[in-house]
């Protein structure tokens, strides 16, 4: 007992039984899943086995589809129940940032974008023109942004190219220092230059933020976690270290899987 | 007889040819003619309209003087109350029904599902389906005693009244095309800011409005044109009299409600007849100009 409560303290988020609904479609089976802190862990798996529910369960932005989405089971982020009644969701995104597939920054200025979280979870105090401007460039050097956009910062920033979007979609969520960022295959929609640029800012961030992102590229599943989970129709298959599960995989399935032998 | 002996008549023109031509040329001719009819309705107004301007017209007494006296001898053809008129209560209307409009637009397009949603924007088409001398009529008989009973005025005909419902009638259209504005706003955005951790009203607020404020401002320019171009409702409700207003409660008269009430009674050709037809350029090109401003600012959206 004293044990899982050790153990429980190093867990970054702790997903126990969750099943979900979409109306009367089930697209989660009795989920587990444990991450690390400041561990990055892969989500892999065959087209709708349900790794973006999952990732959307951990911040609650699936309740955006109201009583038509229905979720059992608990998840634990930072050993606080997410699920529970009293859970606010502004505060668990705080906590929780979220990287999509497709960049989306806000139709505002580059500098706006960083600030929007910054901007909406401040409390009370009063920054000024030059703390703001600091924050705006910590944020934009952390994902060696700065440099491209410090002469642009009032450019609109849905006129950034793709993969500036998608680092300013990191850098944005910066500020409010998250412990968990979810990435739901942020390079999908990158060439191949930008996604090894991405990569490599994804593994910097490693150990400052825990990392749980979606991935249907087993290259980059393999460059760039340190633990890799394996869905299959809704259900957790198999999770391991990286390395373990690609070369000594348990379940045949996933042994199936990573052999190209789904699609 | 084998396959490759048949004939085959590839140029025939069956029954669907001269059906598709047909209804291709109907429709041509209805377009067609559409325009015909505007620019016809325009050469005639400015054809009236210029007999004025370049004959009897005097530009600075026109514009700055606030009598309209077609009728006395001498007459004086002076607009500025009618301007008055038609300004003052236009403005109120606007005052009324921007925020009443985008708060419905807002409360349509972003809170409300499912069959709230649908009853909501059927009842708006609905108000949008009144006709306009109802309007006038609920100006007379409803808002004019209970104007007269609530602040105590002689009468209750007036910038007031006249607002109210005029705003109450730019209010359909405006709720309208305000929703498609926020409607057009794509959702990754909202997604995007609430999983920043943003409230209903912060998504609202920071990211939906600023990103449609360009079809919001198309929304209010065209519920302007509504409210300018109205006849009517305005005759039956401003009172009608000329007047430079200092107050609410007075009587104006509006420039397309003189045209209505007037255009009968001047002798066709005459000095009055025709001073009406320059109101109407006056009217035409105002709105023509607003319209055309709205047009920009929805098609300003594209760049930047
Ligand atoms: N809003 C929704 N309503 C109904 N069913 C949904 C909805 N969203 C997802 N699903 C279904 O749930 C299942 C899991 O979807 P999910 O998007 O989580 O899959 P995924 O693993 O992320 O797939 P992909 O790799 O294609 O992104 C799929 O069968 C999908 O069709
Ligand atoms: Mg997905």
């Amino acid at each position: 007992m004293a044990d899982a409560t050790t153990a429980a303290k190093d867990l970054a988020i702790d997903v126990r039984g969750v099943s979900l609904w979409y109306g009367t479609f089930q697209a989660l089976y009795e989920v587990n899943l444990e991450v690390k802190r400041g561990s990055i862990t892969a989500l892999i798996g065959p087209s709708g086995c349900g790794k973006s529910t999952l990732l959307r369960s951990v911040n609650r932005i699936n309740e955006r589809l109201g009583s038509y989405v229905r979720t059992t089971g608990s998840i634990h982020v930072l050993q606080h129940d997410v699920l529970a009644e009293d859970v606010e969701p502004a505060r668990l995104r705080k906590e929780v940032g979220m990287v999509f597939q497709r960049p989306n920054p806000l139709p505002l200025s580059v500098r706006d974008n960083v600030l929007f979280a910054h901007k909406l979870h401040r409390t009370g105090q009063r920054y000024t023109r030059a703390q703001e401007d600091g924050i705006v460039e910590e944020a934009l050097s952390t994902v060696l942004l700065w440099d491209e956009v410090k002469d642009d910062l009032d450019r609109k920033a849905t006129t950034l190219s793709l993969e500036a979007q998608q680092k300013l979609c990191i850098a944005r969520l910066l500020p409010v220092k998250p412990s968990v960022i979810l990435m739901d295959e942020p390079t999908s929609a990158l060439d191949p230059a930008a996604t090894e640029a991405l990569e490599e800012l994804i593994w910097e961030l490693r150990g400052d933020y825990t990392i749980l992102i979606v991935t249907h590229n087993m290259a980059q599943a393999r460059r760039a976690s340190e633990e890799t989970a394996f869905m299959l129709l809704g259900r957790m298959v198999e999770h391991g270290p990286t390395e373990e599960l690609f070369l000594r995989p348990h379940d045949q399935q996933t042994a199936d899987y990573i052999e190209g032998r789904y699609g | 007889m084998t396959n490759i002996d048949r004939t085959v008549d590839l140029d025939r023109r069956g029954r669907d040819w001269y059906i598709d031509k047909a209804v291709s040329w109907l429709v041509f001719v209805g377009g067609a003619s559409a325009i015909v009819l505007i620019l016809g309705i325009f050469a005639f107004v400015t054809k009236e309209g210029l007999g004025f301007i370049l004959g009897p017209m005097n530009f600075v007494e026109f514009f700055t003087n606030p009598a309209w006296r077609p009728t006395s001898r001498p007459p004086t053809y002076g607009i500025l109350a009618l301007m008055a008129g038609t300004a003052s209560v236009t403005g109120l209307a606007m005052l009324i029904s921007v925020p009443f409009s985008l708060g419905a637009a807002i409360y349509i397009g972003e809170f409300a599902t499912g069959k709230v949603r649908e009853t909501l924007k059927v009842l708006v088409e609905l108000l949008a389906a009144i006709p306009s001398v109802v309007w006038g009529f609920i100006g007379l008989s409803i808002m004019n005693p209970l104007i007269i009973r609530v602040f105590n005025v002689p009468l209750g005909l007036g910038i007031l009244n006249s607002g109210i419902i005029l705003g109450l009638m730019a209010a359909p259209i405006m709720t309208t095309i305000a929703e498609d504005a926020l409607k057009a706003v794509p959702d990754s955005y909202r997604e995007a800011a609430e999983a920043m951790g943003a409230s209903r009203w912060q998504v609202i607020l920071k990211v939906v409005l600023p990103a449609a404020k360009h079809g919001l401002m198309a929304a209010v320019l065209l519920g302007v044109g509504r409210g300018f171009g109205e006849t009517m409702a305005v005759l039956m409700s401003s009172g009608h009299s000329i007047n430079l207003p200092t107050s609410p409660f007075d009587s104006v008269r509006a420039l397309t409600a003189t045209i209505a009430a007037e255009l009968g009674e001047a002798p066709g050709g005459s000095d009055h007849f025709r001073a009406l037809f320059t109101i109407g350029i006056l009217l035409f090109l105002v709105t023509f100009a607003i319209n055309l401003t709205a047009d920009i600012v929805v098609r300003g959206k594209g760049k930047r």
